[in-house]
C-alpha cells in the first residue's frame, strides 16, 4: 500500500507542471528571458576577459596593476588598488540596496521600492564617476590611450644617467631643447627648456628621469627633472614614462648588454594593447552600467505612477531589472580580478 | 524569498534585511580579502615579504568564484529556483574553463614562438656581420615579430 501511494503522488506532481498554466521551470517569461539574455551577455564578457588573457600572456613584460593603480582623487598617490577597492565597495552596496528594492516589491510597498531603487541609482552614479575620474587619469595625466602605453616593466638591470652621461656612452648624440609649458606651484604658466639628447640616425630623444608633476607643481621640489637620476633599478622593475599633452619623455639609462658592455638606452614603452584592451574591456562594462542605471530609472518612475500594481505579481518587473544589475556587479567582480588582482 | 507562509510582514521584511545585510558583509570582506592578497604578496604591507604567484592567483580566482557563487545564488535567487532552470545557466559557464585554459596557453607559446625567433634572428645577425643582405634580412625579420 505504501509503495503505491508513493508513486500516486509522484504522478500528480508531474501531472501539475504538464497540465498548463505553469511557465517551464515554473519561471515567468520576461525572467527566463533576462537570465538567458545573461547567460550570453556573461559569455560575451568572458570572450573578452579571454582575450586579454591571451594577450597579457604572449608578453614578455606587462605593466603590474598595483603600480598602474596606485593613485586617487584629491592628490593621493602611491596607494595601490585603493581607488578601484572603493569602487568595488560603491557596487557591492548597490547590490544590497537593489536587493532589498526587489524584496519590498514582493511585498507590494510601492514607497518601500522606490526609495531602494534611487539609493542604487544613485550607487550605480558614483560608480560611473569614479571611473570616469579613472579613465581621465589615465588618458591625460599618465598618457595610455589605444595606441601608447607608457606603463611597463623592464627587461633588465639598470640605472638612471644624467645628459652629461647619457653624452658620455654615446658623444654622437645632439644637444638640444624644447620648449615645455608649465603650471608652477604658485599658479603662473610660463614655458620653459626642457634639454635633452636627440640621435637623428634613429630618431630617438633621450631625457632625464622626472615625473609629470614637473608640468604641475606642486612645491618647488618639482622643478628639478634630476629627480631620479642616478637611481638603480632591476628586472622586473615598473616603470612610467613620463607624459604631458601628447608628447611622452623617455628617459635615458645605461644598462650591460650581453657582450658585458655598458649600453645607452632610452625607456621603452610598454605593450600597446594594455590600453585598448582596459578601455575596451572597462568602457563596455561601463555601458552595462550606464545602460543598466537608464533602466533602473524608468523602472522606478512606473513604480513611482503605480504601473506594476495591477499585475499583482510582486512587482516582478523590479525583479527583472534587479537581475540585470547583480549581473552588471558580478561581470565587475571578474574584471576586477583580471585587470587589478592578478 | 517571497512570501513565506505565516510570516508578518514586519517579519518578513527583517528575515529580507538580515539577508542584504549578510550578503554585504560577505561580498565586503572576501574583497578585502582578495586585495590584501594582492597588496600583501606584491610586497607593499609587509616589508621585505612577498608571496609566490603560484599561491596568490588560485586563492584570488577561488575568492571571486565564490562571491560569483553568492550573487547568483542568493541575491539573483537562482538557489530558489527550479533545479533544472539553475542547471541550464550554470552547467553551460562550464565550457569555460576549458577555454581559459586553452587561451592562455595559446597566448603562452606566441611568446615563447616570438623570443625564440627573435634569438635566432639576432644571432643569425652576429654570424653573418659581413654580409649586408643576409644581415638587413635578419634585421627586417626582427623588426617584423617584435611586439611594442
Amino acid at each position: 500500500m505504501a509503495h503505491d501511494t508513493a508513486i500516486e503522488i509522484e504522478t500528480t506532481e508531474n501531472q501539475d507542471l504538464w497540465n498548463g498554466g505553469q511557465g517551464p521551470f515554473k519561471a515567468s517569461y520576461g525572467k527566463l528571458m533576462m537570465w538567458y539574455f545573461l547567460l550570453s551577455d556573461a559569455f560575451t564578457f568572458a570572450g573578452f576577459l579571454i582575450a586579454y588573457g591571451a594577450l597579457r600572456f604572449s608578453m614578455n613584460a606587462w605593466p603590474v596593476p598595483d603600480f598602474v593603480f596606485s593613485t586617487t582623487p584629491f592628490g593621493g598617490e602611491g596607494l595601490p588598488l585603493i581607488f578601484v577597492t572603493f569602487m568595488t565597495f560603491v557596487l557591492i552596496v548597490s547590490s544590497v540596496t537593489a536587493l532589498r528594492a526587489v524584496q519590498e516589491g514582493h511585498m507590494e510597498n510601492q514607497n518601500g521600492v522606490i526609495k531602494w531603487m534611487v539609493a542604487t541609482l544613485i550607487g550605480g552614479g558614483i560608480f560611473l564617476g569614479c571611473q570616469a575620474w579613472e579613465w581621465n587619469n589615465l588618458m591625460n595625466v599618465e598618457g595610455v590611450s589605444i595606441y601608447n602605453n607608457p606603463f611597463s616593466s623592464s627587461l633588465e638591470d639598470g640605472k638612471y644617467l644624467t645628459l652629461d652621461e647619457a653624452v658620455a656612452l654615446n658623444p654622437s648624440l645632439q644637444r638640444k631643447t624644447m620648449d615645455v609649458s608649465v603650471h608652477g606651484h604658485d599658479g603662473a604658466h610660463t614655458t620653459e627648456k626642457l634639454p635633452y639628447l636627440y640621435d637623428a640616425k634613429k630618431d630617438v630623444k633621450y631625457f632625464e628621469k622626472f615625473t609629470h608633476h614637473f608640468f604641475h607643481r606642486h612645491s618647488a621640489d618639482d622643478a628639478t627633472t634630476s629627480v631620479k637620476t642616478g637611481t638603480a633599478f632591476k628586472s622586473g622593475d615598473s616603470y612610467l614614462v613620463t607624459y604631458n599633452e601628447g608628447e611622452y619623455f623617455p628617459a635615458a639609462y645605461s644598462t650591460v648588454n650581453e657582450n658585458n658592455k655598458v649600453e645607452l638606452k632610452a625607456e621603452a614603452m610598454g605593450p600597446r594593447s594594455f590600453g585598448t584592451l582596459f578601455f575596451f574591456i572597462t568602457g563596455f562594462h561601463g555601458f552595462h552600467v550606464l545602460s543598466g542605471l537608464i533602466m533602473l530609472l524608468i523602472i522606478t518612475i512606473n513604480t513611482w505612477s503605480g504601473f506594476y500594481k495591477p499585475r499583482k505579481n510582486g512587482h516582478e518587473m523590479v525583479e527583472k531589472v534587479g537581475l540585470y544589475w547583480h549581473f552588471v556587479d558580478l561581470v565587475w567582480v571578474f574584471v576586477f580580478l583580471a585587470f587589478y588582482l592578478i | 524569498m517571497g512570501h513565506a507562509h505565516g510570516l508578518s510582514v514586519e517579519e518578513q521584511r527583517k528575515a529580507d534585511i538580515s539577508v542584504g545585510v549578510k550578503g554585504f558583509i560577505i561580498l565586503l570582506f572576501v574583497t578585502f580579502g582578495e586585495v590584501a592578497i594582492a597588496l600583501v604578496g606584491n610586497g607593499h604591507l609587509i616589508n621585505g615579504f612577498e608571496l609566490p604567484k603560484v599561491i596568490m592567483v588560485p586563492v584570488m580566482i577561488a575568492l571571486s568564484i565564490y562571491k560569483a557563487y553568492y550573487i547568483v545564488s542568493i541575491f539573483m535567487h537562482l538557489g530558489h529556483e527550479v533545479k533544472g532552470m539553475a542547471m541550464s545557466i550554470v552547467l553551460p559557464m562550464f565550457l569555460l574553463v576549458w577555454a581559459i585554459i586553452a587561451f592562455l596557453w595559446e597566448g603562452d607559446n606566441w611568446r615563447n614562438n616570438r623570443n625564440y625567433v627573435n634569438k635566432k634572428a639576432k644571432s643569425e645577425k652576429v654570424e653573418k656581420a659581413d654580409d649586408a643582405l643576409s644581415m638587413k634580412a635578419a634585421e627586417d625579420l626582427s623588426n617584423t615579430v617584435t611586439l611594442h
